[in-house]
């Protein structure tokens, strides 16, 4: 009995001591973000702020180059929501087709899509630059969120998951009701898939607002700078004085993704548990 | 002639409803990946038009740019070290975090975490800063008995950064063993016990050769994903990939040359060597997999 326990609490230490290694460099950032800006590496050792101060948030929120980080968070929040507006409704459009309907060629479509996720970005990187340059869209937000309306891989494959565990006899049944095959998919299946939609939401969330490469490569005004590029300012801008306000920057980046992780984590580790979708 | 309209109207509306992916393939991939074939044949910098030059992009790459070399050997070492460190821990802390207690669901989350905010801006400032001079890197050093190590002043210890900061985030790797693990029938763990076997071979016997399967996945998606990282190379060499070339990731070193010196007929011959390197990989290692990986299906 003594033996199972001591087992017991060995498994807790080992687990907990892991976790609390894999935390500490985000604990580390969030508590060096209310040190003053010169104590930040004088004092790395130690987690607690001597003294606590709240100013690194006040500089930081008031930005750089005469832009306040509200405008930052809002510039990501419009990239974020309208390309994930995009992203899903049309992957589930398209993972509808490939799930339910039968057309030659259905099965050879579906391959390619499985290899485009296979392919590394860098090989359209120059053209897809060159194209976008071409139809005038350089420095707007129309080369990062316009492709999204064309249906993801990831998100149409997650669906495609989802769609397949529904009884097809439910489709049947609605087209016997004379029900058309768009109304069978906007009435009956969307509403079904609403939990593999959410996840995908979920996902887009996640790589839109920490995008860097879409908004490096297409957007010049400061004015229209995601947080990512934000951040990369306030690096390129590096100095000990705003240390303390580059941490605290980074601190309220991460606190939307932290808490969209805390409030769906269930639909984050199934959508990762069943498809293998990166996080 | 109602039979076949009505064929021909199934066919359409298959059709219609993977039209955005269909039209946006040809757009953003099929399109874009033949001219970038076309492209790595040309000179071409933006602003004039594309000049034909045969090989000779392939040519300079191979024997007069000893940058692009230095930048695959860092990028072989980033990934070849990275990924198997990645796999490791994630399937350890997977076969740790795989047993019945109340806990497991804030160890899970907590493990995971790093993984969900990797592949931000914010994390690499933040790793940037843990490897400072007078970081928390050094501090643990130096509380071990090691002298502190100037992490932006040698290319392997700076390549040693990128590495870290990518085992870091094996949460999604292990949420994937985990899944893998639970699909292991416990029968067959109750009847290896009952013929009398040890741990370490129900381990070896039961464990490893059913996760194979998994371990074939997540070593082919972890490698691809290795091979496009980018991110955390730019942020913490500040886009320079430096010092000296050490973190000069392959996708770091491409971009400066298109992004940078407008070199678009280069950067586009750069992609297709790596996408003939991740194609050769990816077949050598399904190649290999009928060696290792286990099918149950074989069996039966």
């Amino acid at each position: 009995m003594a033996g199972k326990r001591l087992r017991w609490a060995a498994w807790h230490l080992l687990a907990a001591g892991g976790a609390f290694l894999m935390v500490y460099p985000v604990i580390w950032l969030f508590m060096s973000s209310f040190k003053k800006s010169e104590l930040i590496f004088v004092t790395a050792g130690s987690l607690i702020p001597d003294p606590w101060i709240w100013d690194n948030y006040a500089t930081g929120w008031k930005g750089i180059g005469g832009l306040h980080f509200g405008i930052f968070i809002r510039n990501s929040l419009v990239l974020v929501v309208l390309a994930t507006i995009g992203a899903v409704l049309s992957s589930a459009l398209v993972a509808f087709g490939f799930a339910r309907l039968k057309f030659k060629g259905n099965k050879f479509w579906f391959a390619v899509m499985m290899l485009t996720l296979m392919l590394p970005f860098e090989v359209t990187l120059v053209p897809q630059y060159i194209l976008f340059s071409q139809l005038g869209w350089l420095n707007s937000i129309k080369p990062i969120v316009v492709p999204a309306y064309f249906g993801a891989p990831f998100f149409i494959f997650l669906m495609i998951q989802f769609i397949r565990s529904i009884p097809a006899e439910l489709d049947e049944a609605a087209t016997i009701d004379g029900c058309g095959k768009f109304r069978l998919f906007w009435r009956i299946i969307v509403p079904l898939i609403m939990p593999a939609m959410a996840t995908a939401s979920i996902f887009s969330f996640y790589w839109r607002w920490e995008d860097l490469l879409g908004p490096l490569l297409y957007l010049n005004r400061p004015s229209m700078y995601p947080v990512s590029m934000a951040l990369k300012m306030y690096l390129d801008a590096e100095t000990i004085s705003n240390w303390g306000a580059m941490f605290a920057m980074s601190v309220v980046s991460l606190i939307p993704v932290l808490v969209v992780f805390f409030l769906f984590q269930r639909q984050i580790v199934e959508g990762i548990s069943t498809t293998g979708l990166k996080g | 002639m109602s039979m076949r309209f009505a064929a021909w109207r199934s066919q359409l509306t298959g059709y219609a409803f993977i039209s955005p992916f269909l039209l946006g393939f040809l757009i953003f991939t099929a399109f874009p990946v033949a001219a970038s074939f076309y492209l790595s044949f040309t000179d071409y910098d933006l602003f004039s038009a594309p000049s034909w030059v045969g090989l000779e992009q392939y040519q300079t790459m191979f024997s007069g740019d000893p940058k692009f070399w230095r930048s695959l050997k860092v990028t072989f070492i980033y990934v070849f070290v990275g990924v198997p460190l990645r796999l490791t821990f994630a399937l350890m802390v997977a076969l740790l975090l795989n047993r019945a207690s109340r806990a497991i669901g804030l160890y899970r989350t907590v493990f995971y975490l790093p993984s969900i905010i990797g592949g931000s801006v914010a994390v690499s400032i933040m790793w940037r800063n843990l490897y400072g001079d007078d970081g928390v890197i050094n501090l643990a050093l130096n509380l071990v008995g090691f002298e502190s190590v100037r992490w932006f002043a040698d290319p392997l210890a700076a390549l040693w950064m990128l590495i870290t900061l990518s085992v870091w985030q094996f949460g999604s790797s292990m949420l994937i063993f985990l899944a893998g693990l639970k699909n292991i029938p416990p029968s067959l763990y109750e009847a290896a016990s009952v013929d009398g076997a040890n741990p370490p071979q129900r381990f070896f016997r039961i464990t490893m050769p059913l996760l194979t399967p998994v371990i074939l996945f997540n070593t082919i998606m972890q490698t691809i994903a290795a091979f496009m990282t980018f991110i955390p190379a730019y942020i913490i060499s500040k886009g320079e990939g430096g010092p000296l070339d050490g973190t000069l990731l392959y996708s770091l070193y491409l971009f400066r040359r298109a992004f940078v010196f407008y070199d678009m007929g280069y950067a586009s011959a750069m992609a297709w060597i790596l996408l003939m390197i991740v194609a050769l990989l990816t077949a050598l290692v399904f190649a290999t997999s009928k060696y290792w990986v286990f099918y149950e299906t074989k069996e039966d």
